[in-house]
């Protein structure tokens, strides 16, 4: 767990003291709905089609069990009883007041918690691999560069009002996890030739109405410059970016309309300014930061205890979540356990305060009191003795997050769509319920193997449809529901955008239509490991395309 | 940003004037007398771009009751009362389409395998 100091503490205070104002003087009339939008979106307040939505950041997806209960406390307190879990690693609730939203942000805030930064034009939350600093194949943890990133950019006034809102994603694994190849900045921390670490830096990522793969504009940037070198791609940004059209204001439309050599030649043009300047990390700094990620006092124990393969030989389901939930830890005896919000008939992503507190209790016995968060819309223990995960895995069970669907065609992302969100044209979570219940077969869905489906309600694109294996996009035509229907995206290390399949199929067909991909898929595959998208890949959409439209 | 007092008003059919209570942010409807209603029922239908622009601009003039005020097609049933015009609309009155706050399913363990 990163530990806040009193800096932080009395930042989030204030902001709170500040919001209650606000709140207080657009309630009494003082102020306008104009002039009062910018400040609550400053705080992650938005209003939706049926209620006020409160976003609160988490940043690099790492909660303690007290700050998961206080979640859950204010799901009970201040709306319905439950939260969503968001692409970012985020958390939104969607029924809260706007008069108890000051008394929320307090109760937030003492356990760490805000919403700041989570909406309008500035650095939002920076995100992370969720398993960061337990993954075998990472090389250090990515949450200390997040964190400096975090305190570098927050209320940073020159990036307050930047042209568009700016999205930074690290990772520090060989396997990208954290997406970080549709991020308006993507940090890969990896080795040079010479075994000094350092940065590839990605840039002008992202998905919406104009999506991109980032380019690479720097293969290695020593870990002193990452501060002084995302200085300087704001600053090029803020300089360059169009601000007279809110379509082509991302950084990925400059970076695509300059070209990512000239845009990178700016940026450098830029950095030779400042590099050597304050922004230069001290080594002494990084590590204070390092020492304040606290990790916990292992035991020494040995990989593969005797009551795991006992129960894996004696229990099929007991295995069967073991080889899609559990995964290895860097220490011997641990395992990361990923607990599925994607139960059959689920909203993805959404979980209740009873199961929040429930999880955190659960944190507290199993995981160090340790809770992650990953943009998969998924949670994660990220000690757990192996030795233990029998006992875990029936209590999670009970709670109903053991679904063993985890990287699974079940196990779909989704934005809340049109049923709560006012950008939305189309509906997306009762289509992931479908598609959950359609796909509800285990064994096939162990069959198919990796297989990720991605829902949007809309062209913004906050379920990240252009990078699932199988991603789907609600359009409206003529006052109806279509979906858009792509194969063969993926947010990895060679992350793509889909191929559309052909043309959008109405509410009513969807399910039907991705039924029809995946049998196809079965059909078509070279051999039983083949993935999806490798065959998508060796063989096109087309044979996909003629089964679908000849059937429907 | 541009006034809902400004845009273009097309009304091809009968509409009311629905926006976000400032309190809370639930739904609500321009009524008759002026008034905001959550009940689709009580709002004032018109059928005309400029009873709909009269009806808009008493709606945004208060703007401490309710936010974003804006036109919104409405079709009369066979009970001649107003029913939403569209899927947004009809969400936006009657709720999320999909059932909230409570786990989906039973425990896993129980299913499937």
């Amino acid at each position: 767990m990163y530990i806040y100091d009193e800096f932080d503490r009395t930042l989030v205070a204030e902001r709170v003291a500040e919001f209650r104002d606000q709140v207080g003087r657009r309630i009494s009339g003082e102020l306008t709905e104009d002039e009062f939008k910018p400040l609550r979106l400053m705080n992650g307040v938005y209003l939706q089609l049926h209620a006020y939505m409160l976003r609160i950041a988490i940043p690099y997806g790492t909660l303690s069990s007290r700050q998961l209960r206080m979640l859950a406390h204010v799901g009970r307190r201040y709306d319905r009883n439950y939260g969503h879990f968001t692409t970012r690693q985020n958390i939104q609730f969607n029924w809260i007041k706007l008069e108890d939203l000051p008394d929320a942000m307090a109760d937030l805030a003492s356990a760490g918690l805000h919403g700041m930064q989570t909406s309008g034009n500035c650095v939002r939350n920076i995100t992370t691999d969720q398993w960061s600093g337990v993954a075998p194949d990472e090389i250090e943890d990515a949450r200390i560069w997040a964190e400096l990133l975090r305190q570098h950019t927050t209320l940073h006034p020159e990036f307050s009002f930047l042209p568009r809102k700016f999205k930074i994603a690290v990772t520090a694994a060989a396997q990208d996890r954290a997406a970080v190849k549709v991020h308006d900045i993507g940090l890969r921390l990896h080795r040079n030739g010479a075994g000094e670490t350092g940065f590839e830096v990605l840039v002008g990522g992202g998905l919406g109405r104009t999506p991109f793969i980032a380019k690479s504009i720097r293969p290695f940037l020593p870990k002193r410059d990452v501060l002084s070198y995302v200085e300087a791609i704001l600053r090029v940004y803020n300089q360059f970016a169009r601000r007279d059209n809110l379509y082509k204001s991302r950084i990925k439309i400059l970076v695509h309309d300059l070209g990512a050599e000239a845009f990178a030649r700016e940026v450098e043009a830029e950095w030779q300014h400042i590099k050597d300047g304050p922004l230069a990390l001290d080594p002494a700094v990084v590590a204070e930061i390092a020492a304040r990620f606290r990790y916990p006092e292992y035991a020494r124990l040995d990989d593969d205890p005797p009551e795991l393969t006992q129960l894996r030989k004696a229990d099929r389901r007991f295995d069967a979540w073991l080889c899609n939930a559990v995964t290895n830890h860097k220490v011997p005896g641990y395992a990361i356990v990923t607990l599925s919000l994607k139960p059959e008939g689920g909203a993805p992503g959404d979980a209740t305060s009873d199961q929040m507190d429930a999880i955190a209790d659960l944190a507290d016995r199993y995981s160090f009191g340790e809770i992650r968060v990953g943009h998969d819309q998924n949670l994660a223990f990220p000690h757990v003795a192996q030795r233990d995960l029998p006992e875990l895995w029936r209590a999670l069970d009970a709670v109903g997050v053991a679904t063993p669907n985890v990287g699974l065609v079940s196990d779909i992302i989704a934005c809340p769509g049109l049923d709560y969100c006012s950008l939305a044209n189309a509906r997306a979570i009762p289509v992931a319920q479908e598609l959950t219940r359609r796909f509800r077969d285990l064994d096939l869905a162990r069959d198919l193997g990796r297989l990720h489906i991605n829902i949007s309600g809309c062209i913004n694109a906050c379920g990240h449809h252009h990078v699932g294996h199988i991603g789907i996009l609600g359009v409206e035509k003529n006052g109806e529901e279509f979906y858009q229907i792509t194969l063969a995206g993926r947010a990895d290390e060679r992350a793509e955008l889909g191929t559309l399949l052909g043309p959008a199929v109405p509410y009513a067909k969807v399910a039907d239509v991705v039924e029809e991909v995946v049998a196809a898929y079965v059909e078509l595959r070279e051999r039983p490991n083949e993935t999806f998208i490798e065959t998508v890949k060796r063989i096109g959409v087309e044979p996909f395309k003629e089964r679908v439209y000849a059937t429907h | 940003m541009t006034s809902p007092l400004e845009q273009k008003l097309k009304v091809t059919g009968p509409v009311v004037i629905t926006a976000n209570r400032l309190g809370d942010g639930a739904v609500v409807y321009r009524t008759r007398d002026g008034n905001w209603s959550t009940r689709l029922d009580d709002a004032a239908v018109v059928s005309t771009a400029p009873a709909a622009r009269e009806l808009l601009a008493g709606a945004v003039a208060d703007g401490l009751s309710a936010v974003g005020a804006y036109v919104a097609p409405v079709q009369i049933g066979p009970d001649g009362r107003p029913e939403p015009g569209n899927l947004r609309e009809r969400i936006r009155c009657t709720g999320p389409t999909v059932r909230c706050g409570a786990p989906a399913v039973a425990p896993a363990i129980t299913i499937g395998l």
